[in-house]
């Protein structure tokens, strides 16, 4: 961790013992995520794939360092790539989701489609 | 700036992030919140975009920048033009590209970094993160091929295909454990990861249309947890929140999805339920049943007090979405009280229908869920079946040694009149022939749905002021 605060690009082996943290944030998020996934409404369920699948575009930000970071070219292509597919995912699973909650609306009885 | 205040910023911005996605999920609860919900997860990616930005060292800009701009152009196109039929396609499309930017990022981490500095425990993620990534890319393109159409949507078997998949599945999990063991070999962690391409492949060959509600939830797990992975891999730790939050999410709707067909999530992957059926077990059916016009279901329906509209994949078929919400305002005009009753597997996703429902401007407080409903059946006049079959199959109740037995349906049949509007005669998915069809109170109203209703849609247009019965 502390070699990682000098040089940011910089990699140095997980140890186990920083490998725990991180494999309890994986389980209590997937905790979290039971309940509150359970919650949503199931006229949603379509809207919810589509959200959970742009927030996971979160995976930009690695793709992110690897297209522009001191990397070789083969990583830079790589890179640019996964930054294309994470960032269709990111604009276009928000758009989309938006676009669907859009119609989720509550409307007087007898309106015109 | 300086790496630490920059690291400390990115990493507060992260946090704020993983805490804007879970208010945004939890936002999706209600329709009425879940705009602002995703507002925030929106801000959420922002900012995490702009932390990493800042504490990474980006020597260049430029593959960055045209990765962005293809990427949100391609995305922005889909999001607007995509038409809503097709969104089980646009679902199984994101699965792939969310696994393959996981896939990539993990490639370029093996390459870039010798095995000594990555140190064991983070080879053993990333080699999980490609693995599961790389099955997760093809299974999902396979899953949009097939929703698409471009590949037979029916099951495609061959002989001892679970045999050779289990084969081939086995030799690539024992690959990636000799490579955790031995890092050095790297073509091992190629070979696992080609592997992983076919294995994705082979295990969605074998799944029917049907079954797709399923798989696209079980892909769904896969991508987050691929992502999920890359956190780990990258020591990130909002990659990991979001990852596992899609995992579970996509845990969730497949066990939510399989319950709803009372099929676990072996007898989906493996049972292949709707292939032919050996030659020699069907029966000719010589039964008729009663064709009835749109006249007559139009006549059905005003005379009705209320009416329960059962959609189906059929209904997305025939894009009859529009013309069946323009019946149920005419009815609803008529004092007759309509309400539609939603199946969790009907269509090709979950939620499938509600989507398609929405789009054609149907009050969301009109859509039941089946416990929701199920009780009213039998206090309702006329149910219109939609091109809808397996989840109103009463065998499912009755028939042991049924493919669909013990599978909750829409209990339909315990209604006065049910109107079924279907192309033709044939068995569900599933293969098995509805009784219902033969009762003495259903109405088979065969042909294109669409055509039908847009039929009965005009009849009542027509309708004289004068109040029947």
């Amino acid at each position: 961790m502390f070699l990682l605060i000098a040089s940011a690009n910089k990699l140095v082996p997980l140890t186990a013992a920083e490998l725990y943290p991180l494999l309890f944030i994986l389980v209590l998020a997937g905790f979290l995520g039971y309940e509150v996934i359970g919650r949503v409404s199931p006229t949603l369920h379509t809207p919810l794939m589509a959200a959970t699948n742009a927030i996971s575009g979160i995976s930009l930000v690695g793709s992110l360092v690897a297209a522009g970071g001191d990397y070789s070219l083969t990583s830079h292509i790589l890179g640019m790539f996964a930054v294309c597919a994470a960032s269709i995912n990111v604009v276009g699973g928000f758009l989309i989701t938006d676009r669907m909650l859009r119609m989720f609306r509550k409307k007087a009885p007898g309106s015109k489609s | 700036m300086n790496v630490e205040l920059s690291h400390i910023l990115a990493e507060g911005a992260y946090l704020v992030a993983a805490i804007l996605f879970v208010l945004g999920l939890k936002a999706l609860s209600h329709p009425d919140t879940a705009r602002r919900g995703m507002f925030m997860a929106e801000i959420g990616m922002l900012l995490a975009v702009i932390g990493t930005l800042l504490y990474f060292e980006i020597v260049t800009w430029t593959w960055i920048l045209v990765g962005v701009a293809v990427g949100s152009a391609v995305g922005t196109l889909m999001a607007v033009f995509m038409p809503m039929t097709a969104m089980p396609q646009r679902i199984a499309l994101s699965h792939a590209f969310g696994a393959l930017a996981a896939v990539l990022v993990g490639i370029y981490k093996f390459i870039e970094y010798p095995v000594d500095d990555l140190g064991r425990l983070r080879i053993a993620a990333l080699g999980f993160e490609v693995l599961f990534g790389g099955l997760t890319v093809t299974g999902s393109l396979m899953a949009f091929a097939k929703l698409q159409e471009l590949v037979r949507g029916a099951p495609i078997t061959f002989r001892g295909q679970n045999f050779f998949n289990l084969g081939l599945l086995t030799t690539t999990v024992a690959l990636y454990i000799y490579f955790v063991c031995d890092p050095s070999a790297a073509w091992a962690f190629y070979t696992f990861l080609a592997l992983g391409f076919v294995v994705g492949i082979l295990l969605v060959l074998p799944i029917g249309g049907a079954d797709m509600p399923v798989v696209i939830s079980l892909l769904n797990s896969y991508a987050g947890l691929a992502a999920a992975a890359t956190g780990i891999a990258i020591d990130n730790k909002v990659l990991i929140i979001a990852g596992s939050l899609d995992g579970t999410s996509g845990f969730f709707l497949s066990i939510l999805m399989s319950r709803a067909m009372n099929r676990s999530f072996a007898n989906v992957l493996f049972g292949a339920v709707g292939a032919a059926p050996p030659p020699g077990t069907k029966t000719v059916e010589t039964r008729t049943v009663m064709r009835y016009t749109p006249d007559d279901m139009k006549f059905v329906l005003e005379n009705a007090a209320n009416v329960i509209i059962v959609p189906g994949y059929g209904m997305a078929v025939a894009q009859a979405q529009h013309v069946l919400h323009e019946i149920a305002n005419h009815l609803i005009e008529l004092g007759i009280q309509v309400r539609y009753a939603i199946h969790p597997v009907a269509g090709r996703m979950p939620g499938h229908m509600n989507v398609l429902l929405a789009e054609a401007n149907v009050s969301y407080d009109m859509l039941f869920e089946r416990d929701a409903i199920n009780d009213q059946f039998a206090e309702t006049d006329v149910v219109v079946v939609v091109g809808a079959n397996d989840v109103v199959n009463p065998a499912a109740r009755t028939k042991k040694g049924s493919p669909l037995y013990g599978m909750p349906i829409l209990d339909v049949d315990k209604a006065r009149t049910v109107i079924f509007l279907k192309r033709s005669m044939g068995a569900g998915f599933a293969g098995e022939e509805n009784e219902l069809f033969f009762d003495k109170k259903t109405m088979m109203v065969l042909g294109d749905a669409k055509q039908t209703l847009t039929a009965v849609a005009g009849q009542l247009k027509k309708r004289p002021g004068l109040v029947h019965g």
